[in-house]
């Protein structure tokens, strides 16, 4: 049976592990080489890392710690932050990355999935979408969540599946920060919307939180950051919760 | 053991190449099949589209390449599109010819099953086989199509996403095909490697 991913998420600048509360207030949480290996270890099914340094500059540094990390894990994983281009992705990629995640290079042009996709094949091209509640509608936002747009989530999500994308990982705005749990309702509907892997992302403060989402929501993995990198909830202990709930997860040594 | 990683520009062979390479084997890059008889064992790695893949290898007369060495007894590991290129033919956009070292098709996962495409993340991959049963267990899976033996005896690892499929074939200890990825999928995955890399 196919089983639940744990995704811990690692936002990286000029090559630090770095965790935006809300999006701000950014704390340092460590070496992204030793943090990737520690969450290996443990039993992460698979990484996500963000460079939100985001300059054309900074990037080489992030492409030189795609690298190492390759190196150092066996198990997949996703990068992204200000990819806007087949050339940039292909560095990545060669670098040793699985997967890509674009997100406002998405918005400004969408034909950048399509590309992707063509290039690499939809399997390693994550679009990432930020949203929030609006007036009783999910609104996307760009920039990192600092810009409105005038897409609809869901609209958008059927959008980029039919350009190629091969998994969504949805962050809910409203829920990010707040250790509230995720965006379960707006995550079904997604989940009913498209035919894609979904990442639940934003709202992780507990054990129980992820149990719901995996019970409730349809997604496929879920992602957090500070609850794992401040050792609030660890790996080993939410996989063995989750097992103990009857949810299927991968069984780690 | 010298080992030959086909590199014809379909995806990650960096991940492959580190696995080797921590089995303390030696991997090399082949872009063309000028060195091919050199090596002890071939990898076949590969993500991406069927038909785009095997025109990259007719492109540089590795498909001819590939299949003379294997019809002379050299070993080959394919590895998920990889895995599906040894087959005959895949159907997916069209049919498309593959290396046809194992009689049998490449087919989609069947839409009324109503699962996600791509099958992707950890599923359980079971031994057919009691030499490897000791490895079946969860590995990483990014697919949409599955391979589709004719002869139900080269089935090495079944697998279920709404139906049981085919996730890795040997034929006589020397044609192995895994539709996960080994060098992806920790510590199982690099017994595996180190089980059939011999």
């Amino acid at each position: 049976m196919l089983t639940k991913r744990i995704i811990p998420c690692l936002d990286i600048k000029e090559g630090r592990t770095v965790k935006g509360i809300n999006f701000k207030n950014l704390v340092d949480a460590g070496d992204p080489v030793e943090l990737a290996s520690y969450y290996s270890d443990q039993g992460a099914d698979e990484l996500v890392f963000l460079d939100i340094s985001a300059t054309a500059e900074k990037r080489k540094t992030f492409a030189a710690l795609v690298r190492k990390i390759a190196q150092k894990i066996n198990i997949p994983f996703t990068v992204g932050g200000g990819i806007a281009s087949v050339a940039e992705a292909r560095t990545l990629l060669l670098a040793g990355a699985d997967k890509i995640s674009i997100n406002s290079a998405a918005i400004r042009n969408p034909t950048l999935i399509k590309e992707l996709s063509e290039a690499f094949g939809g399997q390693c091209v994550v679009v990432a979408i930020d949203a929030k509640k609006v007036d009783d509608t999910w609104r996307v936002y760009s920039v990192g969540g600092a810009k409105p747009t005038s897409l609809n989530l869901f609209t958008w999500a059927k959008e980029v599946v039919k350009l190629g994308a091969g998994e969504i990982l949805f962050t809910s705005m409203d829920n990010d920060g707040t250790k509230q749990g995720f965006a379960n309702k707006a995550l079904l509907q997604l989940s009913k919307t498209v035919n894609v892997p979904i990442i639940a992302s934003g709202g992780a403060g507990e054990i129980a939180h992820f149990t719901e989402t995996f019970r409730t929501s349809g997604a496929d993995a879920a992602l957090a950051a500070s609850v794992f990198h401040f050792n609030q909830i660890t790996i080993p202990q939410l996989k063995k919760e989750l097992h103990t709930q009857g949810i299927a997860i991968r069984k780690t040594p | 053991m010298k080992i030959g990683i086909i590199d014809y520009g379909m995806g990650n062979i960096k991940s492959i190449t580190n696995a080797v390479n921590h089995l303390n084997h030696t991997a090399s890059l082949l872009t063309n099949p000028d060195s091919i008889n050199d090596y002890d064992f071939l990898i076949l790695p590969g993500v991406g589209a069927f038909s785009e893949a095997m025109s990259k290898l007719n492109e540089t007369g590795m498909n001819h390449a590939i299949i003379d060495c294997v019809k002379n007894g050299k070993k080959i590991l394919g590895i998920c599109l990889g895995m599906q290129l040894l087959f005959a033919k895949s159907y997916e956009f069209g049919e498309t010819t593959g290396l046809g070292l194992v009689e049998g098709d490449v087919v989609p996962f069947d839409k009324e099953i109503a699962l996600k495409v791509p099958h992707m993340g950890w599923n359980e991959a079971i031994a057919t086989d009691n030499y490897f049963k000791d490895l079946s267990g969860d590995y990483y899976f990014v697919h949409s199509y599955y391979c589709l033996p004719k002869k139900k005896e080269v089935t090495l690892f079944l697998t279920n996403y709404g139906i049981n499929f085919c996730s890795a074939i040997n034929l006589n200890s020397q044609i192995y095909g895994v539709q996960f990825h080994p060098e992806k999928s920790q510590h199982l995955g690099m017994n595996l490697l180190k089980r059939i890399l011999v």
